[in-house]
């Protein structure tokens, strides 16, 4: 076991290294300043800004900025969703795939411009490469670059320091900045994860699929495609979803331990890079590293408790005389470590891309993907999701704990009020909310009975984690629930679950564009504030015990909400040695 | 607690009144809807658990409502002693007609003899009296009203004991002073201050989403195979919301403006009190706030060609008139060289002390005298075509240093000397400050020396800055750039020059003893008088936030213990297998014996925090670090351990006494 740790400490370690540089370079990139790339990005970006009209001197509102990315968004899935429904068009069609039902298609429109990549279909026998390439690394590029626009949008009104601006408050153009976003940040770490991944094995062809003749001599067919493109993306947006259906887990997808780091440090590095570009860009380092340190907490909680959960197996694997972890669902090539940090960093970084099966982890090794999903996204999050939900949080433990030091609460020096409180608080909640009543009533009607493959409590947590997965754009699945039902590869003769479909693809949106849209006006309040001096008597959030603050604040509002229905899923069967 | 207290708590359960806090609301609706179920009978669960349970929700709004009341009644009683002295008296108006004092109007000229209780608040036109203030200050000793000057303001409802005054009445009918001190104090004037509307929202939205936690546990168990009851389900409800600090709330602020009734202070506004928990910056009068403010004149420092006894003659003639202490102090010791007192002439016209001109003095059979400020002689003198000497700076200068205070004396274009007025800083000054610096305000000593003394005395108090040579509008000035930086000023004044900074400060504190403009220009007042009370009223402030946070805090983190009480209870028979009852940590007895001994917690709780609501949660002048972490560990971790035990007890007493 203790080489597993030492694995554990040796991959947060190069990712701590890494924060800086891109943080770094994140920030200067969304102050406009210059980097090593903009002299080769700079004339692509002007034509861009040419042929979208905007002016980048021109500060939209918050309101501009949200009409703006809710109609990108919108036109990004009407295009997402005529491509899935017209395949038989596709060129790039080796295996001459027909079109998924609508309802299916509806939710894997929404899955991929929510940046959830929730996958109720499988990818190599539902998909043309078109679909792939065309349709889903697009959105996984595009879907990305507007979470980060958000995150970007709420520091600048956090860290702006003139007060009372008229028209222009200088939060930002979203057009611009969703640019430079794709242009010096995306585009040109997933060239290098990409190319890295090929280097391991990783498939990139459009040569469709070889057939074969198994050992024993039975024919067979192996799904190849254009792969590592949009695995590279796929980590690196936070996005998750893979080219194959076992996702990660998939030789082809993630051949061995060292695309395994790849991906995972991928999926890690933007997430955790985010608060440092925060901290440069308010002006304050250690604002960041607070942010971080408070995330980095409850991630290595996470990794600890689902590594010591699956190496010390299950009470009913004990009743069997089985001794060892817990190998059920997991690929020998990376063992239980590997298997383990993977989960805990899909879980809390809301990328939701796995290596290996959720479904079989041991009870209480299962609880801490949950618990992850009900943080909404804070720890780390998805590529600036996390860090716009972790800074709701911030100001409700600011306004709290702010109180508490006899002041009215400010962060940053700007008051934390009514409005803010309103806004923040319906953020906080909604996402929780529409996971509730979503899972309630997918549980008690007969229409969402369908979906629910297993009995008792695993079929319980696997309803619970679709609705936590899609509302908190995780997108990561507790396998069993379904949505899709396809008899033979391509479509034919297949039907959608209408209700999981669409309950899914409506969790997905809420859970996305509501936050995002609540998220916009905070910035559009902050950014108007004036600005408090710091003082003695301010509350300072770069401590240590602001840091536990914030931690307290997070699982206790996460965790109380959720706290009951953990019990009746992972909880109880951590407890007990009888098999459901 | 009387009768009239548990009266009103019953009043409260209103649902129209109710509904102003939305968290007891909820709690109000779950026991009406448990106390159906207990009358309709039926539902799985015991009917005497179903009574238990109802009895114990409406026992957790009362409890509420009852906290309330408590502070309320607080207040009451000093309503009460106040309105007896509205009591109706006849005003005398100066034309000789009778008028009752409830239809005086702004503008009436009224005429109060000794004996007589003056009619309504108003400004001091003639006359000088002393007057009993007692009833609305509590202090027995009679004060000083006069016209002019900064003590011309009067208030209904005292008693004029000596002479008589004239005064023209500044109140329209029925806003006294009086009749607003009454509706603070009685709180009917209480709004929603800013942060306790936050406050509330938080609230409701905790509410909210624990109602949808609820609500949706039913489906959820059931798929679970089993069966929760709505009492449960509401019992579940209301340990999750947070009561307590719902509960609390607006006791905690009413208790806020008590406590500073009890220190004689009036808020006019519950945003003033949360406002001063807020102040970054203090500013300070020198003379009686950190000074004794009677500074006596010690030395006379002639200039060359002029004898010691010329310039204490001039010096006593210029402050004959003037009843400052300071003046009077001029006479005393220019007695020392064997001058008396003398007939005044016809001829001898006082010239008072302006704040613009910043000299007082006399004109007397051609000549004229002046003392005042060094440089305001400086330039009286140049004014008046004479040449002043250059020791004089010097003089000025030394003196300063010395942290006294110099006055000049001139005599038409001639600068005589300079007046050596010692000032002496109250003991414990410096601490004090020391104290404000460590919350994080910043003091500055305003004072209209000059900027060497001022240095000196500031030194010597520990204030952070000061303001010298100050006037009203460098004070204003002053205030206003310090609000530009974002920064919250407090202030305190009593004179009509003051006004204007009173009105810009972020909190204002009027002297009673003041003028009525400076009363009407401040949000508080101040029945005592004394400046250094700002820092109590700044301490106030915070403890009323640090309450709120605290009880929020402790309110949140209980949660956790109440689910350990009731989870395991109410799942007991999930998927069959009986494995949850392992989280019964607390060992509670029974299923009902667990849900009850939550929801007694949660309702005792309630009183037992209302000495803590009332008197506040102790302000210590820490880093707000230090305060955090300090809160943190009370209230935060306190509230997640302290359930634990006290529902233990609680179900020992009714699982193993009551045998639930």
């Amino acid at each position: 076991m203790l080489q597993g740790w030492i694995q554990i400490a040796v991959f947060c370690a190069i990712t701590v290294a890494c924060v800086p540089l891109l943080g770094g370079y994140m920030a200067k990139v969304f102050s406009g300043q210059r980097v090593f790339l903009t002299p080769v990005l700079r004339r692509p970006e002007r034509l861009i800004h040419r042929l979208l009209r905007v002016d980048p001197e021109r500060s939209q509102s918050w309101k501009g900025y949200a009409g703006s990315l809710v109609v990108f968004s919108a036109l990004s899935w009407l295009a997402l969703y005529v491509i899935l429904r017209t395949q038989t068009l596709h060129p790039f069609n080796p295996g001459g795939f027909h079109s998924g039902t609508w309802d299916l298609s509806f939710n894997t429109a929404s899955s991929f411009v929510t940046n959830t990549n929730w996958q109720f279909y499988g990818g190599e026998t539902t998909l043309t490469d078109f679909s792939q390439m065309a349709g889903l690394a697009v959105q996984n590029f595009l879907s990305a670059a507007v979470g980060i626009t958000v995150v970007i949008v709420l520091i600048r009104g956090i860290a702006s320091r003139r007060s009372g601006a008229g028209a222009d408050d200088g939060l930002g153009v979203f057009f611009v900045d969703l640019t430079r976003t794709l242009l010096y940040v995306l585009l040109p770490l997933s060239i290098v994860v990409g190319l890295a991944l090929v280097s391991q094995g990783v498939l990139q062809t459009l040569g469709g699929s070889v057939d074969f003749h198994t050992l024993n001599g039975t024919a067979s067919s192996l799904f190849r495609g254009p792969v590592a493109s949009q695995e590279a993306i796929k980590v690196l947006g936070t996005n998750g979803g893979g080219f194959f259906n076992v996702n990660s887990a998939m030789p082809l997808e993630n051949p061995n331990q060292l695309s395994n780091w790849i991906e995972m440090f991928s999926m890690l590095i933007i997430p955790a890079s985010l608060p440092y570009t925060y901290g440069r860009m308010v002006g304050s380092r250690r604002q960041g590293w607070a942010i971080f340190s408070a995330m980095a907490i409850l991630l290595v909680v996470s990794v600890a408790v689902v590594y010591v959960a699956e190496s010390h197996g299950t009470p009913a694997q004990h009743l069997a005389g089985l001794t060892g972890g817990n190998m059920e669902g997991k690929e020998q090539r990376y063992g239980i470590a590997n298997s383990s940090l993977f989960t805990a960093l899909t879980t809390v970084m809301s990328c939701g891309a796995v290596n290996s099966a959720l479904e079989s982890l041991t009870g209480i090794g299962g609880l801490v993907p949950m618990a992850n999903l009900s943080y909404s996204e804070t720890v780390f999050g998805g590529v600036g999701a996390g860090l716009y939900t972790m800074l709701l949080y911030v100001l409700l433990a600011v306004f709290i704990g702010g109180l508490m030091v006899g002041r009215t609460p400010e962060y940053l020096g700007k008051k934390i009020e009514a409005r803010e409180i309103k806004l923040v608080s319906l953020a906080v909640i909604f996402t929780p909310l529409i996971v509730l009543v979503f899972t309630a009533l997918a549980l008690s009607t007969k229409y969402g009975a369908p979906s629910i493959f297993n009995p008792g409590p695993q079929g319980f947590s696997e309803t619970l984690y679709a609705y936590l997965s899609q509302a908190n754009n995780n997108g990561s699945a507790w396998a069993g629930y379904t949505g899709y039902v396809q008899p033979t590869a391509g479509n034919l003769g297949a039907s959608g679950i209408s209700f999981a479909d669409l309950m899914g693809g409506f969790a997905m949106l809420l859970g996305r564009f509501v936050p995002i849209v609540l998220v916009l006006a905070i910035a559009g309040t902050l950014v108007r504030k004036r600005v408090t001096p710091v003082g003695l008597g301010t509350l300072r959030t770069d401590t240590p015990t602001f840091v536990g603050m914030n931690v307290f604040v997070v699982v206790l509002i996460g965790a109380l909400t959720f706290f009951p229905a953990l019990l009746l899923g992972p909880v109880v069967q951590g407890l007990t040695d009888h098999l459901f | 607690m009387n009768i009239d207290v548990l009266r009103q708590s019953l009043v409260k359960l209103d649902p129209r009144v109710a509904l102003h806090n939305p968290v007891m609301f909820v709690v109000e609706v779950g026991a009406a809807l448990s106390t159906g179920a207990f009358v309709l009978g039926g539902g799985s669960d015991p009917r005497w658990f179903t009574g238990v349970i109802a009895i114990w929700l409406w026992l957790t709004v009362v409890f509420a409502n009852l906290s309330e009341a408590i502070a309320e009644g607080r207040g009451r009683a000093r309503a009460a002693s106040l309105r007896a002295m509205r009591a109706d008296t006849t005003a005398t108006l100066r034309d000789g007609s009778q008028r009752p004092a409830s239809q005086l109007t702004r503008g009436d000229v009224v005429v109060v003899d000794a004996g007589e209780v003056i009619p309504g608040d108003g400004t001091v036109i003639e006359g000088i009296a002393s007057v009993d203030e007692s009833a609305i200050t509590g202090e027995s000793a009679p004060v000083i009203r006069e016209s002019g000057g900064d003590r011309s303001a009067v208030t209904g409802g005292t008693r004029v004991l000596s002479d008589h005054l004239v005064i023209e009445i500044t109140q329209e009918p029925g806003q006294s002073f009086l009749d607003r001190m009454i509706a603070l104090v009685e709180g009917a004037a209480r709004r929603k201050t800013p942060n306790e509307i936050a406050l509330n929202i938080l609230l409701a939205s905790l509410t909210l989403i624990f109602l949808v936690v609820v609500v949706t546990l039913k489906p959820v168990a059931s798929f679970a195979g089993t069966d929760i009851s709505m009492t449960t389900l509401i019992a579940l409800l209301v340990a999750l919301i947070p009561t307590t600090i719902g509960a609390l709330l607006s006791a905690i602020g009413i208790a806020g403006m008590d406590r500073l009734v009890r220190r004689n202070v009036l808020a006019l506004s519950g945003r003033a009190v949360e406002a001063s928990g807020d102040v970054d910056v203090l500013l300070l009068d020198k003379t009686g706030t950190i000074t004794l403010g009677n500074r006596q004149a010690s030395e006379l420092i002639p200039m060359p060609g002029v004898s010691e006894l010329e310039l204490a003659e001039a010096a006593q003639l210029s402050s004959l008139a003037d009843e400052t202490p300071e003046g009077r102090s001029i006479v005393v010791l220019a007695k020392g060289y064997g001058l008396r007192e003398r007939q005044l002439t016809d001829e001898f016209a006082f010239v008072p002390f302006t704040a613009q001109t910043r000299m007082s003095g006399a004109d007397m059979d051609g000549t004229r005298l002046r003392k005042g400020a060094a440089d305001a002689i400086v330039a009286w003198v140049g004014d008046e075509g004479g040449r002043v000497p250059p020791e004089l700076q010097g003089e000025v200068d030394r003196v300063g240093r010395e942290g006294g205070t110099p006055l000049a004396v001139a005599r038409d274009s001639q600068v005589l000397g300079v007046i050596y007025l010692k000032d002496t800083v109250k003991e414990g000054m410096a601490a004090r400050f020391e104290q404000l610096r460590a919350m994080g305000i910043r003091t500055v000593m305003v004072t209209g020396d000059n900027r060497l003394t001022a240095a000196k005395i500031a030194a010597e108090a520990g204030v952070d800055d000061f303001l010298a040579e100050a006037t009203p509008e460098r004070k204003l000035e002053l205030i206003k750039a310090e609000q530009a930086e974002g920064r919250l000023v407090a202030m305190t004044g009593d004179g009509t020059n003051d006004a204007p900074a009173l009105a810009q400060a972020d909190v204002g504190v009027a002297m009673n003893t003041g003028t009525q403009a400076a009363r009407e220009a401040g949000n508080m007042v101040d029945l005592d008088s004394n400046p250094t009370k700002l820092i109590e009223i700044v301490e106030v402030g915070k403890q009323l936030l640090i309450t709120r946070g605290a009880l929020t805090t402790f309110s949140i983190a209980n949660d956790v213990a109440k689910y350990f009480a009731i989870l395991p209870a109410i799942f007991v028979g999930a998927w069959g297998v009986g494995s949850l009852s392992k989280l019964n940590v607390m060992g509670l007895g029974t299923p009902q014996s667990a849900i009850i001994s939550a929801i007694v917690f949660n309702a005792v709780v309630i009183p037992m925090l209302v000495p803590l609501a009332l008197r506040g949660v102790r302000y210590r002048a820490l880093g707000a670090t230090a305060l955090l972490r300090r809160n943190l560990l009370l209230y935060g971790v306190g509230g997640l351990i302290a359930p634990f035990i006290g529902i233990k007890l609680i179900d020992l007493v009714v699982h193993n006494v009551l045998g639930a």
